[in-house]
């Protein structure tokens, strides 16, 4: 139903746009295993997108197939109105897409500063030489990023750990970091995967708090894969769940915990 | 308006920002570090800001002797809330940013706020759970928006905002003749007692009180203008209002808010306050952490510091006093100063403290002489909220643990046969609000004021003593004097005890109740090789329970020198389970124990203890910080301690 339409409100009274990405009969194959098989969905400007299922089930390749790590072998992916082209990952990233990872990808000598720095890449276009000296426009746009950064910082309360180097931190304040990174690119998609993986209630709480926060506060569209049933329900507006590479369910957090498909790939059916 | 500085022609906190425009106009008035740099307002600036507020709140309605709720963090825009509320003869009332939402419900109900002014999102929340009961409260004010975008915004605005439709008013004429219609008596603050016993007081304020109080310590003191200092602790705190807007106020100093709170530290270190206030606790904290960092230092380094740090402690709290010290000693504190002290006290963030205060709980005399031998002018004073802070304090030159300093000037101090201290001054509060009954038996018609605190004063050095709170000072069965806060004190001071109760009014002997200090104990579990999940299992761990026994017999043994308190020994202790806490109403939010609460809640746990058993099971409800309850359960190991014979049956 909402394929069709231009736009709709939330219960909370956000209101969405129109299609910001539409994957079409998306098929990934690895040798002989088909990871993702014929699997269509969209994700509209504004909304909150969750893409669960149990483990292999094909969340995390269809994340990469998103972020362009991964070229499908069927299918089309439309961005913006546009058919894709196969890109690399940084052709990617300069569309407006930014991610974080599963298993935390940080440089852990670096101070979280710096770490957050690297995330404006992008914004940067001075060169090596200029940089080096640091003199004129280099020294400008470190200025103006530094402030960006800041701004990030300040948003996602991690002043007290600013000058500490990500290796020193512990595991929830690491995943904060990250999706510190991904805001600093300020993309348009932000794809987090697993972003409360192996955290404790109150992470899982300070966590959920700031993806709702970015999306209400910077108007970013989140696309997100998480194990936990209860913070998607939450958190998301609509939800894609996938079972062994296809998609089984398609639709609200209502209409997906009702959908007698999904209850039976989470509970499990008896085979007799 | 007069520019010369009789206090007489200055009236109210307006009047003086008005003159410190005029003398320091460009001159930094507020710092608050955001987006990693100090931004800061000078006095005209502050002038601006608040007179935009005040006339966006004359734009809503506030009328004179309305009372105007704040809450959240320190922040500059919340200090100015506070003058611009003055500035149209409304009373700002603080409120403590911690409070769970009932607690706020209760002042704004209590005072009848018509306007709340809130730091950020986790305030309007805790106000809009309030709300619901409240029929007086009209509008929230808040300050960052963040989160706030979906809320119903038809009784709620952002504090830009206001200043906004103020600056755009025309009401400027209606707000000069209410900072004129200002006078010494009229209400500056009103501020909730923490209430160690039964429902907060309002205590109310007016000018005379804050302005007189103010000026007194300013000068005993020598503060002036270009002293800096950080407004870290809470802005409901009698004392924070005092040092962040009176005193700051009077003599032009400028107040720094910290980043946030986690960033207090460091905050501390790139300002470099030249006047500093901190809780022993805080002192305390800071040595524990200087300590660890020590024990994990190298050979040579700690060899400097040991050595050192026994020059400092010989040689400094004289040379601080200006006495005389042997030209050895001086030499070698000195270099001790070049190697150790110096870079100690730079990393602490302290190089530059002038006069720093410490109040509100007995400081351990280690922990007092450390920082002193450092070289760090440390003193204590003695005040509560009713006083405007100032009751004693101590002057340079005559600093000791052991007392809280002689009478501030103006005041006056008597004790009475009971043992309670009595107090007059200018800085005696008008009333509690709305509460006459309190009022009366707490100042009498002649305007003594009771502490609730016993203590005496030192023959020869005038300096007051402290013993207790008159009301917990009680007997044992066999008549000796109960005094448990001296006790407890005692217990404190190791670095392992972050906490002690003691109880024994009425019976044959005390026993305790310890908390244990989770940064110094876990350090110590961690160098030892002791594996633990949770503060519970440590609390526990036969090793540490060791520890702490060996210390309570040292506190015995002290105590027993004492002939008046020798029955407060500790026969039998437990190590409690978990941290006492304000939000399970254990203490106040200004971490006093509430021994009446915690005798009821752990009742069981006081039966084991004098009962004999050895071990006793327990069950607790706990209240999580989002206001949810928990329950822990834990079997608690119950352990006798060494107690001395009395003297005159050894004798």
């Amino acid at each position: 139903m909402k394929d069709t339409v231009d736009s709709y409100v939330t219960e909370d009274g956000r209101t969405i746009g129109k299609v910001l990405m539409d994957m079409r009969n998306i098929t990934l194959r690895f040798g002989g295993v088909e990871a993702i098989k014929d699997i269509s969905f969209d994700i509209r400007e504004g909304e909150i997108r969750a893409i669960i299922g149990p483990n292999g089930a094909g969340k995390s390749s269809m994340l990469n197939v998103i972020s362009g790590f991964y070229n499908p072998q069927v299918g089309e992916v439309w961005f913006r109105g546009e058919k894709r082209p196969p890109m690399k990952p940084y052709q990617v990233a300069r569309h407006g897409i930014a991610r974080t990872f599963q298993n935390i990808a940080l440089f852990e000598g670096m101070s979280v500063l710096d770490n957050v720095m690297t995330g404006r890449l992008r914004q940067m276009n001075t060169g090596l030489f200029a940089q080096a000296l640091w003199w004129g426009k280099a020294q400008r746009e470190e200025t103006e990023n530094r402030e960006a950064v800041e701004k990030i910082i300040d948003f996602l309360e991690i002043q007290a750990i600013r000058k500490t180097p990500v290796g020193r931190l512990p595991y929830g304040l690491k995943k904060r970091v990250e999706l510190a990174r991904a805001l600093a690119a300020e993309p348009d998609l932000l794809l987090l995967d697993e972003p409360m993986a192996g955290m404790n209630v109150e992470e899982k709480e300070d966590m959920s708090r700031y993806i709702l926060d970015v999306n209400d506060e910077f108007g970013t569209t989140v696309a997100l894969i998480e194990h936990d049933m209860g913070v998607v329900m939450d958190l998301s507006d609509r939800v894609v769940v996938m079972d062994y590479g296809r998609k089984i369910g398609d639709g609200t957090p209502d209409e997906v915990r009702g959908n007698q498909d999904v209850i039976d790939a989470y509970l499990g059916v008896q085979h007799d | 308006m007069t520019p010369a500085t009789p206090s007489g022609a200055m009236l109210s906190i307006p009047a003086l920002l008005a003159r410190n425009v005029a003398q320091h106009g460009s001159k930094a008035a507020y710092r608050e570090k955001e987006y990693g740099i100090w931004q800061s307002w000078t006095w005209a600036d502050v002038a601006e800001e608040t007179d935009a507020l005040a006339l966006g709140l004359l734009t809503l309605g506030a009328a004179t002797g309305d009372h105007i709720a704040i809450v959240g963090r320190n922040r500059p825009a919340l200090y100015w809330a506070m003058i611009a509320a003055q500035k149209i003869g409304c009373v700002p009332v603080p409120l403590y940013q911690d409070a769970a939402a009932e607690e706020i419900a209760y002042a704004l109900d209590h005072c009848g706020a018509r306007f709340a002014i809130a730091g950020d999102q986790e305030q309007v929340d805790k106000i809009a759970d309030a709300r619901e009961g409240l029929t007086t409260l009209e509008h929230v004010i808040y300050l960052d928006g963040r989160g706030l975008r979906k809320y119903d915004h038809s009784a709620m605005t952002s504090y830009a905002e206001v200043q906004a439709k103020g600056r755009a008013s025309d009401l400027q004429g209606e707000m000069a003749e209410r900072i004129a219609a200002l006078d010494y008596d009229s209400t500056c603050v009103m501020l909730y007692t923490s209430g160690t016993t039964g429902r907060p007081k309002g205590v109310v304020l007016s000018n005379r009180n804050v302005i007189e109080t103010s000026k007194n310590s300013a000068e005993f003191d020598h503060l002036k203008a270009g002293d800096e200092v950080l407004a870290y602790l809470p802005m409901a705190w009698v004392g924070d209002f005092i040092f962040s807007i009176g005193q700051a106020m009077w003599t032009g100093f400028c107040v720094n808010c910290p980043e946030s709170e986690h960033t207090m530290m460091t905050d501390l270190r790139e300002i470099g306050p030249t006047y500093y206030f901190a809780p022993p606790r805080v002192f305390e904290g800071q040595l524990t952490s200087v300590m660890i960092r020590m024990e994990d230092a190298g050979r040579v380094k700690r060899w400097l510091f040991d050595h050192f740090m026994d020059v400092a402690r010989r040689a400094g709290p004289d040379l601080l006093d200006g006495k005389e010290v042997s030209f050895g000693d001086r030499l070698r504190y000195r270099l001790g100063n070049l190697l150790v002290f110096g870079p100690l006290k730079n990393t602490l963030g302290l190089s530059r403290v002038r006069v720093g205060y410490t109040a509100g709980e007995a400081i351990g005399p280690e922990i007092f002489d450390f920082y002193r031998a450092l070289g760090i002018n440390l003193k204590q004073l003695y005040g509560q909220t009713e006083a405007t802070v100032f009751i004693t304090q101590q002057p340079d030159g005559e600093v000791r643990s052991d007392t809280v300093g002689v009478p501030s000037p103006g005041v006056e101090i008597k004790i009475e046969d009971s043992g309670e201290v009595f107090y007059r001054s200018p800085g005696t509060f008008v009333e509690y609000y709305k509460n006459a009954e309190s009022t009366a038996s707490t100042k009498d018609p002649e305007g003594w004021v009771a502490t609730g605190d016993a203590g005496f004063i030192e023959e020869g050095t005038g300096h007051l003593r402290i013993i207790d709170r008159a009301k917990d000072v009680g007997k044992l069965s066999d008549g000796g004097l109960f005094a448990p806060k001296y006790v407890e004190n005692k217990l404190k001071f190791y670095p392992n005890i972050l906490e002690a109760v003691v109880f024994g009014a009425g019976k044959d002997r005390c026993v305790a109740f310890i908390n244990i200090d989770l940064t110094a104990v876990g350090n110590w579990a961690e160098r030892n090789n002791i594996a633990y999940s949770s503060y519970q299992e440590l609390s526990q761990h036969p090793k540490v329970l060791e520890a702490i026994e060996g210390h309570v017999n040292a506190v015995n043994a002290s105590v027993a020198e004492d002939d008046m308190l020798s029955g407060c020994q500790i026969h039998r202790f437990l190590v409690l389970h978990k941290e006492l806490d304000a939000d399970d109403g254990e203490m106040t939010r200004t971490r006093k124990v509430r021994r009446a609460v915690i005798g009821d809640k752990f009742d069981d746990l006081i039966t084991a203890l004098y009962d004999g058993s050895s071990e006793v099971y327990t069950e607790t409800e706990v209240t999580y910080e989002d206001g949810r309850k928990g329950k822990i359960t834990a079997t608690l190991d119950i352990r006798d301690a060494k107690v001395v014979a009395k003297r005159e049956a050894a004798a």
